[in-house]
């Protein structure tokens, strides 16, 4: 029989719109308007997971957030696979596909559930810290098959087909939950003109409005709703999300809504759709109407399908026309469950019994049962339910005055359903997640929202009210309270008559006794998802785990991905009660985001992939694609590693390049390179300060070499900087530490020394650099410009403005090769013609591009470093050899001067940079080989430094390396063993780390 | 997420506009040579940390890229004010635990 | 102490577990103590332990202002390995690795160490030449670990992307097999069970407001709840609030106090058996035994001891990860949280004696405190015993910043902790 528990008409379903949907295979119908909850148990199905440590069947408890059981397995495809989707929020559509998460070989006839039902008195909260623990070795193997338990739903294995997206908003009104609280805020501030956001998690607005029979105004409270909502749609400033759950509560206003664009349509959004849409909301006030979650009651076998919250029945048949059962038993401690008996009774349903465990409960409620002839049982509760995949009945017994424990005779009752209510507790998960503490309330018998620094307001059900009246009201008066606090004005509504309700004191009671000791009485489930049972509470307790946040963790209470919305409260009582404590001296809990789970593509929005992180190109980048060439990721930047040439191995292209360079011309994109422009009539005393060594009387036209230390003394940048005019510098840096340097300038210049007259600005991308390199170097360049580009007039180390190839350029002569060498700067929107023109002119020098790791070999050949491969922030200069670019004699004491004088920095045998030639001069050493000084010393051996640069010299024939040694620089000629992974020891001698043209003969032609 | 009064721009801005850059008011050494290298270790490395009010430096990196200084709440968070450098801060811890 | 094991849950589930023992007491504290330790998180119930149980010193008590096992030991990511770059670090992370190896055992608690193994990712050239360098220390070192390519890394873990077409892609990846996870609130449980079977004190709830110097030398403490507390010698191991205690000492540490979070995904079937670090991408993931992935990045720049830090670093850790595996795009994010992590410019611990006499302190473990509870508690409790740093604890001196001996993990080893 399809759709069994439907009923002919009711609820906000269209039963004109039937969908078709699947679960674990098997087809069944519902509404447009159902969700996969409703349409479930509108075909009665019963069992829909097992639980995770004793494999129990179970079913349906709740209709929203709370629902702990009904997790699922969504997705019609590989690609669309969604783990753990609650089917209590999963709106339904026409081909939704859906699994049980658990359960083997089905969810109906669970093998593990064998194991759950003899295993289960051996698995007590904590079982597995007391066991699997000998013989040592078996862990592995043991856990491997506690592994192959984990988890609910499962990842999909292919990538995701969907998008997601952000939008950072700004509002003067974030209103968090749509019910009547919500509503009435969103409205007061609406009207006054205010920037409102109001977001409810559910498809539809009205809150508790939506599942209830109340009036409003005398007409169904769907009728108000609606008007509300095309109030405050017509409103310009006001913006409405449905479908949308504020998740989390941050700092200073900060909060994230995830709204689902598409997940009620289909698994896979429409082209051209985000799938989903994190909202990043800057909100002025925050009213936080987010309601309160009925908490059923701990009793005996409670986890049997057909066990569930009273308010949940309720929704069920009103809101979607499904009566999830034929005979039902109500327990209740308060007026409130009993609504679920009437509606049950309306559906024209059997109710076999409320059960009050109050001793004399009063009031309209009762009235109203005993006019409609219902069993009422009082002073008593359900404390053990028959049936395994379903309810089949129920045991009631007589309780006394305080609850605590059964008096008198246990009767037996038939019924396949049982709805429970202990009271509510208010949702104020987000007002505590920016660590503001819940504070506990005998009278509402929950956790209150704490104080808060935030600018929050919170009204209805959340603030302990839980009545229409009370909402209605509480809202309005947070949304004018808002309005005063932004200074927008006022705005009244006039609220709706709303019937009237007196409401009687509930009892306190969470947990039924049974008449059994907790530990001996059939288990009673505190979290569902979790299997934490009440026995379990206790026995956490008596094991001296009496901190709430102790039993949460021995027991895992609140860590499913419910995050204990139904249970915490009721575990937090047991605990308290098991240490004779109140609840509030239990502890409190504190609540993190999210409120309900968001998808990982939602968090990332379209930062991933190509947009993970923005990608650098140089102007030349298209030339460098079309001539082949292979990319180094160095910092954000595409580098040019090397350009092969077909049927070129790695090496023979690198040995191409490295031998053009020398032999004739090579060229290089230095366009990363960071660049600094510097001005100001201090410029050249900052620069004083902050390179080691002297800028005093570096003159105009001419360029140096500058090393830019820590205030401890370390290295951790070096470049070339040239005087532009008498205030007028351009400093280099590496390409991955422009931004850093950059800020350090301005930090000294700011905070230290803003005395000084200096400006600096970043002009990296502004420029295309050029770098041609090698013998034929000043013939191509001369061709390209009517500058007389010869060795006396554009010496060593001197700059020059010209134009190349009819472009303005700097021409920097400098060399970072050996060769001569010219750094061509032009703007960088010229930078591909000049580039190309070198080449038109380059061709009968064979001008070689070459890249990165050619340009290491180069540079190594002369022993220059390259800060951040041979210095790792742990060597001063004078560890690296270079002591020449240190001026002890600068009358201010530049930074890093006094770092690298202090005691460890001046001692013997600290590691110093030296070059390292193999005795198998073949042998290319790997970079970051460990070196000692004794091979056949027991390990741990004494390491004495590693090798931070290592290549096979085309040019020189022999491979060539640089290392930190310790004391190297005293060590000329000494020997330095390197064992290898791979079992070799490769001996190399320890020399200059200049290999190749040590007096500069080269460059200086 | 922190909302950042930026007294330079005049504005809040979002905090990834900003780099912080550790405690305020830490005075390089006019003399560093005349340090020991106690003082200049405690110069470089030894922080207040404080539980409670700090005064650090921050800089509006994708902004104005003007440094400014923050009084800031370190448990609840609450920026208590802004102020440039060269400022001395108007909201100070009440007790300063000095022994 | 009650042995546990798997026999006992057999005879327990008999008297349906009502007769299980107290994990540890309750007490009332004592007027006086041979050596108190400040701060029940696992780092100062490991010291304890060892203490009384490897030292002869019983005569101990720990002092929690919270619950035990509370601070960052309930908040990590439960990483355990050893595979650093110098020497002095890498020495004391195995001396913990040794120790974790056998814990279960010698706790008589299964603190479920889980040597699944860890990858260090690298990126780029730089973080290949940095993982050669670091994976050679380590192998001089005596402590095992490998380089992979990238190949040989997608084979470990079939669903990352390890394919060209990342923004970054995968390189290779230091491998060490020993190194894993371990059930974090278990490692304190069961110390603290442990600590108080060798008769060690453990006052929960119960702040340190101040401490007692007389002539220069720690006395003993003042506390909210039981008043003045005296000892021999006093350890701070309190992690965040190391700067905190030591105002009260009257110095300065050269620490920061920074948050730190993570986040867990809802529990899916199993699909990581690696623990994966990228500190390129600047995120690592691995799965619990529960299924939920276990995430975490970076500190918060900006000190803070709310134990919470801001969105966008959960938003970049997130990032990451669906980076280098997009397949996790559409699993969901259950739940996030931060702890308070103590940093120090090296990012290597402080093992210290201080200005003060008789006050010890165990700090500055920054984001990687976790995998060196063991070792962190037995070197701490030698030195406290003794009255002298542990040989292995030595270069780990607050003092290392006047001098400038420091051991530079951050600068040199380019790995996330």
């Amino acid at each position: 029989m399809t759709q069994k528990n439907r009923l002919q008409s009711g609820g906000r379903i269209d039963r004109s719109k039937a969908l078709t949907f699947t679960y674990n295979g098997k087809e069944y119908k519902g509404f447009e308007g159902d969700t996969l909850a409703s349409a479930m148990l509108a075909n009665g199905i019963d069992v829909i997971g097992r639980s995770f440590k004793y494999s129990r069947p179970r079913g349906i408890v709740a209709a929203g957030a709370e629902e702990p059981n009904a997790v699922m397995q969504l997705g019609a495809t590989e690609a669309t696979q969604v783990p753990n989707v609650r089917a209590t929020q999963q709106e339904l559509f026409d081909g939704l596909v859906s699994g049980a998460t658990n359960g083997w070989p089905s969810v109906d006839n669970d093998l593990m559930g064998v194991v759950g039902k003899v295993g289960g008195k051996m698995m007590p909260p904590g079982f597995y810290y007391k066991t699997f623990m000998y013989p040592q070795s078996m862990w592995e193997t043991y856990e491997k098959f506690i592994r192959k338990a984990a988890g609910l739903g499962r990842s999909s294995l292919e990538n995701d087909p969907d998008s997601y997206e952000k939008i950072n908003q700004h509002c003067d009104v974030l209103v968090v939950g749509a019910g009547p609280a919500g509503l009435t805020a969103a409205l007061t501030a609406g009207r006054a003109g205010a920037r409102v956001i109001l977001a409810d998690e559910q498809s539809e607005f009205g809150g508790s409005l939506l599942s209830s029979r109340e009036t409003l105004d005398g007409a169904e409270a769907s009728q108000w709703v609606e008007k509300v909502t095309a109030e405050l749609a017509g409103m310009k400033e006001v913006m409405l999300l449905p479908r949308s759950t504020v998740n989390g509560y941050h700092d200073h206003n900060f909060l994230t809504i995830h709204q689902r664009n598409t997940d009620h349509i289909s698994d896979k959004a429409p082209a051209g759709q985000a799938r989903q849409t994190l909202h990043r909301v800057r909100a002025k006030w925050v009213v936080l109407a987010t309601g309160a979650h009925e908490r059923p009651l701990v009793y005996g076998n409670n986890d049997v399908p057909g066990c569930m919250i009273a308010s949940a029945v309720s929704t069920y048949i009103n809101r979607y026309g499904v009566v999830p059962g034929n005979e039902l038993v109500v327990m209740t401690t308060n007026d409130g469950g009993y609504q679920a008996a009437f509606d049950w009774q309306d559906a024209g349903r059997k109710v076999v019994a409320i059960v009050d465990t109050r001793q004399n409960p009063q009031g309209a409620q009762v009235a109203e049962a005993s006019k409609r002839g219902i069993n009422l049982i009082k002073g008593s509760g359900v404390i053990d339910v028959a049936g395994s995949k379903r309810v089949t009945g129920v045991s009631i017994a007589t309780l006394n005055a305080e609850g605590t424990a059964v008096q008198g005779s246990v009767t037996k009752l038939s019924a396949d359903t049982v709805a429970t209510s202990g009271g509510w507790s208010p949702v104020i998960h987000l007002a505590g997640h920016t660590g503001s503490r819940p504070v506990w309330d005998d009278k509402v018998v929950g956790f209150l929202p704490g104080p808060t620094v935030e600018k929050r307001l919170v009204a209805g059900a959340i603030a302990g009210d839980f009545t229409t009246a009370g909402a209605l009201a509480q809202g309005a008066e947070a949304g004018r309270k808002a309005l005063a606090e932004l200074g927008l004005g006022q705005a009244e509504i006039e609220l709706p008559a709303t019937e009237e309700v007196v409401v009687h004191p509930p009892m306190t009671l969470f947990q039924i006794p049974h008449l059994k000791k907790t530990s001996e009485a059939p288990k009673q489930f505190v979290d569902y998802q979790n299997d934490v049972t009440a026995a379990g509470i206790e026995l956490a307790c008596r094991e001296g785990f009496e901190s709430i946040e102790h039993v949460k963790r021995y027991t895992a209470l609140g860590f499913g991905t419910d995050q204990g919305k139904l249970g915490n409260i009721a575990g937090m009582a047991i605990a308290a009660k098991a240490t004779g404590r109140t609840i509030p001296e239990t502890g409190t809990t504190i609540f993190r985001p999210n409120y309900t789970p968001v998808t990982f593509g939602a968090m990332v929005g379209r930062d991933r992939g190509e947009l993970f992180d923005p990608k650098r190109y140089t102007a030349m980048h298209k030339w460098h694609v079309e001539n082949g060439a292979l990319f180094e990721d160095v910092g954000q930047w595409k580098r040019p590693w090397y350009f092969p040439k077909a049927g070129e191995t790695m090496q023979q292209s690198l040995d191409r390049e490295c031998k053009a360079t020398r032999e004739s011309i090579g060229i290089l994109d230095a366009s990363t390179l960071g660049k600094i422009d510097i001005q100001g009539k201090d410029a050249r005393e900052f620069l004083g300060r902050v390179y080691t060594n002297a800028w005093a009387k570096l003159a105009v036209g001419k360029c140096r070499y500058g090393l830019m230390c820590g205030e401890d003394g370390m290295v951790f940048d070096d470049g070339v900087t040239s005087c532009l005019g008498e205030n007028h510098f351009v400093m280099t840096t590496t390409s991955g530490g422009a931004a850093r340097v950059y800020e350090w300038l301005e930090l000294y210049h700011q905070t230290e020394w803003p005395d000084l007259e200096v400006y600096f600005n970043t002009v990296t991308d502004h420029w295309s650099t050029m770098t041609i390199s090698g013998p034929n170097a000043r013939k191509l360049l001369q061709e390209l410009t009517d500058y007389d580009v010869s060795k006396e007039n554009l010496g060593f180390m001197d700059w020059r403005e010209m134009k190349v190839a009819g472009v303005p350029a700097r021409v920097f002569r400098i060399s970072f090769t050996g060769e001569l060498s010219f750094e061509i700067n032009v703007q960088a929107n010229f930078g591909l013609q000049v580039w190309e023109k070198l080449f038109e002119h380059g061709a009968k020098y064979n001008l070689t591009p070459y890249g990165t790791e050619t340009m290491h070999i180069l540079r190594a050949e002369k022993g220059f470093i390259i800060a951040g491969q041979d210095t790792d922030g742990s060597v001063h200069p004078y560890d690296l050899g270079m002591g020449w670019a240190v001026s002890q004699q600068k009358p201010f004491s530049f930074i890093g001067k006094r770092g690298m004088a202090r005691e460890d920095c001046v001692r013997e045998n600290r590691k110093q940079l030296v070059g390292l030639k193999t005795t198998d001069p073949t042998i290319v050493l790997p970079e970051g080989a460990q070196g000692v000084f004794d091979p056949k010393a027991p390990i741990p051996m004494p390491m004495v430094g590693h090798i931070t640069s290592s290549y096979w010299s085309a040019n020189l024939g022999h491979s060539i390396a640089m290392g930190l040694v310790k004391g190297g620089l005293d060590r000329m000629g000494e020997k330095v063993y390197y064992p290898l992974a791979d079992g070799r020891v490769v001996e190399a001698e320890i020399c200059s780390p200049i290999f190749l043209d040590p007096k500069g003969e080269r460059q200086n032609v | 997420m922190l909302h950042i009064y930026c007294p330079h721009c005049c504005e809040y801005r979002e905090e990834e506009e900003f780099h912080v850059k550790g405690q305020a008011h830490l005075a390089r050494p006019l003399d560093p040579e005349a340090c020991s290298d106690k003082e200049w270790g405690e110069y470089l490395y030894f922080r207040k940390n404080p539980r409670g009010l700090h005064h650090e430096l921050w800089v509006h990196a994708a902004g104005c890229r003007k440094f400014f200084n923050v009084t800031r709440d370190t448990v609840s968070y609450e920026i208590k004010e802004v102020y440039l450098i060269g400022e001395k801060p108007s909201v100070v811890a009440a007790s300063v635990s000095a022994k | 102490m009650q042995h546990y094991s798997g026999f006992g849950l057999i005879k327990h589930s008999l008297s349906h577990h009502e007769n299980w023992q107290r994990a540890w007491r309750n007490p009332t504290p004592k007027k006086k103590y041979d050596v108190i330790v400040i701060g029940g998180g696992g780092h100062g119930l490991a010291t304890a332990y060892y203490l009384a149980k490897e030292f002869g010193v019983t005569n101990v008590a720990v002092i929690e202002k919270g619950y035990l096992g509370g601070g960052n030991t309930a908040r990590n990511t439960t990483i355990v390995r050893s595979n650093y770059l110098w020497d002095e670090a890498a020495h004391l992370y195995e001396h913990a690795m040794k120790l974790w190896e056998g814990l279960s055992q010698d706790l008589n608690y299964n603190v479920m160490f889980s040597q699944r193994g860890v990858l260090n990712l690298g990126h780029t050239l730089q973080d290949m030449r940095d993982i050669q360098r670091r994976v050679n220390a380590n192998r001089l070192n005596g402590i095992d670990g490998e380089v992979l390519d990238a190949k040989q890394v997608q084979e470990l873990v079939p669903h990352m992307d390890c394919s060209a077409n990342t923004r970054y892609p995968v390189l290779g990846a230091s491998w060490q097999p020993r190194a894993g996870v371990a059930r974090h609130d278990a490692v304190a449980w069961g110390y603290a069970r442990g600590a108080d079977a060798h008769g060690v004190d453990l006052i929960q709830q119960t702040a340190v407001t101040d401490l007692i110097i007389e002539d220069g030398a720690c006395v003993g403490v003042k506390t909210d709840r039981y008043g003045e507390i005296r000892a021999d010698r006093v350890g701070s191991v309190v992690a965040g609030n190391s700067s905190v205690i030591a105002a009260m000492g009257g110095f300065e540490l050269p620490l920061e106090s920074h948050p730190l979070q993570a986040l867990v995904s809802e529990p899916i079937k199993p699909i990581l058996d690696t623990v994966v670090m990228s500190n390129h991408v600047h995120g690592y993931v691995s799965q619990s035994d529960k299924g939920d992935l276990v995430i975490g990045a970076g500190i918060d720049g900006y000190n803070g001891y709310g134990q919470r830090g801001s969105f966008p670093t959960i938003e970049h850790t997130l990032q990451a990860i669906v980076e280098l595996f997009p397949i996790f795009s559409r699993v969901r994010m259950n739940r996030q949280w931060g702890g308070v992590v103590d940093t120090c410019p090296d990012a290597c611990p402080i093992l210290s004696e201080t200005p003060v006499k008789n006050l010890f302190f165990n700090c500055g473990w920054g984001t990687g405190g976790f995998k060196a509870t063991p070792g962190s508690g037995h070197v701490f409790a030698a030195s406290l015993a003794k009255g002298e740093m542990h040989p292995l604890a030595k270069p780990f001196s607050m003092f290392r910043f006047h001098n400038g001996a420091l051991v530079d993990e951050h600068g040199a080893a380019g790995v996330a902790h």
